[in-house]
């Protein structure tokens, strides 16, 4: 059922290391995921104020999309790439930031800024803003990465002709430990879409 | 290809179950009311739709330990989801291939909050660090109703329980499941109410949608779910079927975090995905249950969108948040349910609190209780990430 | 006056992260929002918190902040006059 479909591009971003299609394209030490994140965007020649708006998750899975994306749009016209999206602590790292906001009644000022990211799909949503993508999106909340699900949804949404091509991303970010693995579906490339080849990425 | 809904719950500030709610609707019976469940201090200038019941009261009508680590919006979602299956005469979940998929926004954060500084001192209410992730109130949920199979959760934000709907509906479709358990459930919290706060989108009054005049939202709680059941099951077990999911669709209005684009481009391309679906015409629908949460913003991006779709035959639309206040990543289950009530018994539920036509088009809402032959319902539910939720139910 | 424009200028940084913005980079006419600074409706709401929060100055209406946000300049008078700390 989904042979017919390919991953034509993937990212990674774990430990420090950004890498996209299997080579590294930047390696750092001994630094905290802010400093990381902020040359990973210049590395990919990122120019967009708001990337430094965003929370951590935002930031994260952004920027794996950024990668891959930045190459396959096409701003002239409509992009039909649907977003598919998951990981296991939802918008938690953020929620802490924002729940130590609240519980001082002495020292009271909750952040609208940092309320409007104790949601997990808005990291999705800044991905569709950046690349104006009016297409469907979800975002799921799992134990661990489940790449028979991923596989099974991308491909009913590609076969059911409702997308041209589908960007799917597990993005896992609390308290400084993360990991993005993201990967854009569509007819053309040379990695099968199946559940096997996902897991092989995933884990590589 | 349409989808049975066999059975329903709910659990609201108007209502503790369809019956109760339907009353409510028709006897134009607002939820919305001071808060006494929790202490904030907010208490004196803001109006919740709050259910009127303890957690211990919840927990005892589910038969649940007194040891239990339910959080409240874990302990609603199992009210409403042990409804809809009775209410489907399911004898045994696991007969057929079943599955849960449940849409919060704040999962265990109500207990969190209450507990978050004495975890480390107090054993007694270390328990409640597991039932925090949303995953773990889904879980529970499905252990309420015996269900065995898939169990997963939807976040995405206001439109989370159109989207459980929307995939629960495709697993049927695709064959994956023969019956799926769909809604949502959200609890109110310190969280959300301070959240709404700072973006200074809640009304100190009644909240009063497509006003010229609205001042934001109520916020509220609650807990809705269909059961969701493929013909095969239908025609074995000679099912009464209430409504049928007819057409959805999901779009991202690619605008703002927060806020919705001036025309409302999700909102009009997420309803004409539902169109082409249920292979209908605007013309066609009888309803509008607008998501109208009575915030400057939504009214007119929604209104606009509206207008873009049905031009200068607008159907009778109303949003039913001045009965129950916004209710979050539950708000679309709840609306579900009253959508169907609105088919099952040909009647449109009015939008209260409405004076004044907003300035910048001529719409009006629905104002009063009205009888009519009711076909087609379109049911909308936007969430903040720009993620914009259409369903069209159908009587047939 | 001067001091005040200079505070708020490396404030507004700070709590709108505007990253590789330097305090001699905002003229005190800019226009903040629109084509200005390029600031949207949150970062609105988080100027209404930093007027609390820094000079104990609640606004009600978030449609208030509208003509106080205009520039530095309008900021900046509107706190001298209506500070509380």
């Amino acid at each position: 059922m989904t042979t017919n479909y390919h991953i034509s591009s993937y990212c990674k971003i774990e430990n420090n290391t950004l890498q996209l299609n299997g080579a590294t394209v930047l390696e750092m030490n001994d630094v905290l995921f802010p400093e990381f994140i902020k040359n990973a965007s210049k590395t990919i020649g990122l120019e967009y104020p708001k990337f430094f708006k965003m929370d951590n998750l935002s930031k994260l899975a952004f920027l794996g999309a950024e990668a891959i994306l930045k190459d396959n749009i096409d701003l002239e016209n409509e992009n039909d790439i649907a977003l598919v999206f998951a990981n296991k602590s939802s918008s938690l790292d953020t929620d802490v930031k924002y729940q130590d906001s609240i519980s001082d009644s002495e020292n009271y000022f909750p952040s609208p800024a940092v309320f409007v990211y104790t949601l997990p799909n808005i990291c999705v949503g800044e991905i569709s803003i950046k690349h104006q993508l009016k297409t469907e999106n979800a975002f799921f909340v799992f134990d661990d990465f489940k790449p028979d699900f991923m596989s099974n949804y991308a491909s009913y949404l590609l076969e059911s002709g409702k997308t041209q091509k589908v960007l799917c991303g597990w993005v896992e970010y609390y308290k400084n430990e993360y990991k993005a693995f993201v990967y854009l579906v569509e007819k053309s490339g040379t990695i099968a879409h199946d559940k096997q080849n996902i897991q092989t990425l995933y884990n590589q | 290809m349409k989808v049975a809904i066999t059975g329903m719950g709910i659990i609201s500030s108007i209502g503790n179950t369809v019956e109760e709610n339907f009353h409510s609707l028709v006897s134009l019976k607002t939820g919305l009311s001071t808060i006494s469940n929790i202490e904030t201090i907010h208490k004196d200038i803001i109006k919740v739709g709050e259910i009127k019941l303890t957690n211990e009261q919840l927990a005892k009508q589910l038969n649940l330990p007194s040891d239990n680590n339910y959080s409240r919006t874990a302990l609603l979602g199992a009210i409403a989801a042990k409804q809809a299956v009775e209410n489907a005469k399911i004898s045994d979940m696991n007969a057929y291939k079943s599955g849960l998929i449940s849409a919060t926004s704040v999962g265990g954060m109500d207990m969190t909050e209450k507990y978050y500084y004495e975890y480390f001192e107090n054993e007694a209410c270390q328990k409640y660090i597991t039932s925090h992730d949303i995953g773990d109130n889904s879980q529970k949920i499905a252990n309420c109703i015996g269900l065995k199979g898939m169990v997963t959760t939807i976040s995405t934000a206001c439109s989370s329980a159109a989207n459980a709907i929307m995939l629960g509906a495709r697993l049927i479709q695709s064959g994956e499941l023969d019956r799926v358990v769909v809604g949502g459930t959200d609890a109110l919290a310190k969280f959300t109410i301070n959240g709404f706060k700072t973006l200074m989108i809640l009304s100190d009054d009644y909240n009063a949608p497509f006003d010229n005049n609205r001042k934001g939202l109520n916020l509220g709680e609650a807990a809705a779910f269909l059961v969701l059941e493929s013909e095969t099951i239908v025609k074995k077990e000679n099912r009464e079927v209430l409504a049928y999911v007819t057409g959805f669709g999901n779009a991202n209005d690619a605008f703002h975090q927060t806020a919705s684009s001036e025309n409302g481009d999700g909102a009009f391309l997420a309803m004409n995905k539902a169109f082409k679906m249920a292979k209908i015409q605007p013309g066609e629908i009888d309803y509008i249950n607008a998501h109208g949460t009575a915030t400057p913003n939504n009214d007119l991006s929604e209104g606009r969108a509206i207008i873009r779709i049905f031009g200068e035959n607008v159907p009778d639309f109303s949003s039913t948040k001045p009965f129950t206040g916004h209710t979050l990543a539950a708000a679309a289950g709840i609306e579900a349910v009253y959508s169907i009530l609105a088919i099952q018994n040909n009647i449109i539920f009015p939008n209260l609190n409405f004076k004044t036509n907003m300035e910048e088009f001529n719409l009006t809402p629905q104002l009063t209780l009205k009888e009519k032959e009711i076909h087609h319902v379109l049911s909308n539910s936007f969430g903040f990430g720009g993620n914009c939720s259409t369903l069209i139910f159908s009587k047939n | 006056m001067e001091a005040l424009k200079q505070e708020l200028k490396s404030k507004i940084i700070e709590v709108l992260n505007l990253e590789d913005i330097a305090i001699e980079d905002i003229n005190d006419n800019d226009p903040l929002f629109g084509d200005g600074l390029g600031l949207d409706s949150i970062d609105a709401l988080e100027l209404i918190v930093l007027l609390d929060k820094e000079y104990g100055i609640r606004l009600a209406d978030p449609k208030q902040g509208k003509a106080i946000f205009e520039s530095i300049e309008t900021m900046a008078a509107y706190i001298a006059e209506n500070r509380t700390k």
